[in-house]
């Protein structure tokens, strides 16, 4: 029977939205078996205590002043203590940043195979994942007694929350002695919510034609909404905007309510990072861009004069 | 400074992968092979490190003969000598993280430098297990590198800003997109490049057992989004998208 680890992230005693999505994961495996959840940080308890009504059999909560910032070999180490303490079969984590950076050294402490970015769960060994820029989906089957997986975040519906119950357990964390320094986090201040967060997202190509142009239509609209802004690989390429607003196969996998294309192409790579959105917008000045063939609504015209109508329209409409 | 640089035969990114009916793989006939892009982004990272701090820079790849192509076209970029590590199939990234040790154990290199992931199994997993293998402090997705004296400082583009983390070598860097843009190789360079020295062992030779921990059972193409309507106008996109979808 498994016994599922899920590791949730937290950030100033919140837990991180992506988190949700692998509790989502961990009870699909823990079907007849149990899961846990578990918190790491300086001072998780609020974070844990948050996460008591998903059902799972513990929320353990690993404290410790070595942990108040995230580096991959204490918090890997913390994790494989916490598995094996839980005789876990199964371990479990999103496929953020974090996920990806830690999971890896996760599994190589506890012999275990791993599965990156599943998109679902077969049974209690055999996992769904995109491969090659999304073009092809891959069956894979880990052998090993313990399991590792990061979770697609897209692809999992966000756990709901019950009552809480029960209370969270202490994990006594002995993170050991790094040799990697952590030395600063410089937010990007930004008032747009983050775009793995965000249910409305903006997103720019090569069709905003220049820095300045990408400012002039994707920022305005998206600000108008409260929506997060993202990017093409392209642009990110060329400078335009910074590398963690992309939104692809290699940059961010989000799937918002509603996500704008605007002079997005549609290169694979791209719609591989967007198309679990729920409703998708293009507009594009090529008819034949293949960003139609995914999106729910597609409008052929010139950005520079859409936006702004745009803008109009929905200022309109939400008086 | 030594750097060890790992690089993967991959198929080209524009060409659009087509499954086999079986599912047993993707079709490679006739398609053309690149270095993995973010490899590429690796090797010019390691040649930039060398030129400023003097050095050598050593290719490691694992895969068939045909490899060789993709560890010359690195040689060719101003990489010293390559090592091919002889491999039928596909080798897991569990597995090729033991073979990279394997060959570090060998060469005791400062630095090993790896892409952040390859663009055919995307899995990203190399550079992280191979940093936990050797105990040795990791810093993955890197979007700068500085070398100061032993110290390692790496800025790394993660979720919802810019952090920075600093080891002493020996580490594990993984390349991100931002890192830098690749040269191309120069003539001469291609030239030279031939007759660098390539090395070949095998797996048992380095004594690494390849049996994959994860296997690939089969693979399918993605169901398709349904395409949906165009819009003649803007107030037609905003009305639909307002009492059809619900979205706005």
């Amino acid at each position: 029977m498994a016994t599922v680890l899920v590791i949730a992230e937290q950030a100033g005693g919140k837990v991180k939205k992506a988190s949700l999505a692998a509790i989502t994961a961990g009870q699909q495996l823990a079907k007849g078996g149990a899961m846990h959840i578990g918190v790491l940080g300086e001072n998780p308890a609020d974070a844990a205590a948050s996460l008591l009504g998903y059902g799972a059999a513990k929320v353990h909560a690993a404290a410790h002043a070595g942990l108040a910032h995230y580096l991959a070999e204490p918090f890997a180490k913390v994790v494989a203590d916490l598995a094996k303490a839980n005789g876990a079969t199964h371990v479990v984590l999103p496929a953020t940043a974090q996920g990806k950076d830690v999971a890896p050294r996760i599994a190589a402490r506890l012999g275990a195979g791993m599965a990156s970015d599943i998109s679902a769960v077969v049974d209690d060994k055999t996992f769904k994942r995109p491969m090659w820029a999304g073009n092809v989906v891959g069956a894979v089957e880990i052998t090993t007694a313990v399991k590792v997986v990061t979770v697609r975040v897209s692809e999992f519906a966000a756990a709901a929350a019950g009552a809480a119950a029960g209370e969270v357990a202490k994990f006594a964390a002995d993170p050991g002695t790094p040799k990697a320094k952590f030395i600063k986090f410089e937010e990007v201040k930004s008032a747009r919510p983050e775009l793995t967060e965000a249910s409305i997202i903006v997103s720019g190509g090569r069709g905003t034609k220049s820095k300045e142009g990408y400012k002039a239509t994707v920022e305005p609209l998206a600000d108008l909404l409260g929506a997060a802004v993202g990017a093409t690989r392209a642009i990110v390429d060329d400078g335009w905007v910074p590398n963690d607003w992309q939104v692809g196969q290699t940059g961010k996998v989000v799937a918002p309510q509603l996500y704008f294309a605007l002079g997005i192409s549609g290169a694979i790579q791209h719609v591989a990072g967007m198309k679990g959105s729920k409703t998708i917008v293009a507009i594009n000045k090529d008819p034949d861009a293949p960003i139609f063939q995914v999106a729910d609504y597609g409008l052929v015209a010139d950005l520079a004069k859409a936006v702004p109508e745009l803008m109009e329209e929905i200022k309109k409409v939400k008086g | 400074m030594k750097i060890l640089v790992t690089v993967k035969r991959v198929m080209d990114y524009n060409v659009k992968p087509k499954v086999k009916p079986d599912g047993s793989g993707v079709v490679t006939d006739g398609v053309n092979m690149i270095v993995n892009p973010f490899d590429e982004i690796a090797v010019e990272e390691s040649l930039k490190l060398k030129e400023k701090n003097g050095g050598e820079v050593v290719v490691l790849s694992i895969g068939t003969k045909d490899t060789t192509t993709q560890i010359r076209a690195a040689l060719a970029m101003g990489a010293d000598r390559g090592i091919l590590v002889l491999a039928d199939g596909s080798v897991d990234p569990d597995a090729a993280a033991r073979l990279i040790k394997a060959v570090y154990e060998q060469e005791k290199p400062d630095l090993v430098v790896l892409g952040k992931q390859a663009i055919d199994d995307d899995s990203s997993q190399a550079g992280q297990l191979l940093a936990e293998y050797l105990g040795l402090p990791q810093a993955t997705f890197a979007s700068k590198v500085d070398v100061a004296g032993k110290t390692v400082t790496v800025t790394r583009e993660v979720d919802g800003g810019l952090e920075t983390i600093s080891f002493d070598m020996p580490g594990v860097v993984t390349a991100d997109l931002r890192l830098n843009t690749p040269r191309y190789a120069s003539l001469p360079g291609i030239m030279k490049a031939k007759k660098k020295e390539v090395k070949e062992f095998t797996p048992a030779a380095l004594g690494v057992d390849i049996a994959p921990k994860v296997k690939v059972l089969k693979l399918e193409e993605p169901k398709a989004r349904q395409a949906g309507q165009k819009v003649p106008d803007v107030a037609t996109l905003v009305g639909k998208l307002r009492n059809e979808a619900k979205a706005l």
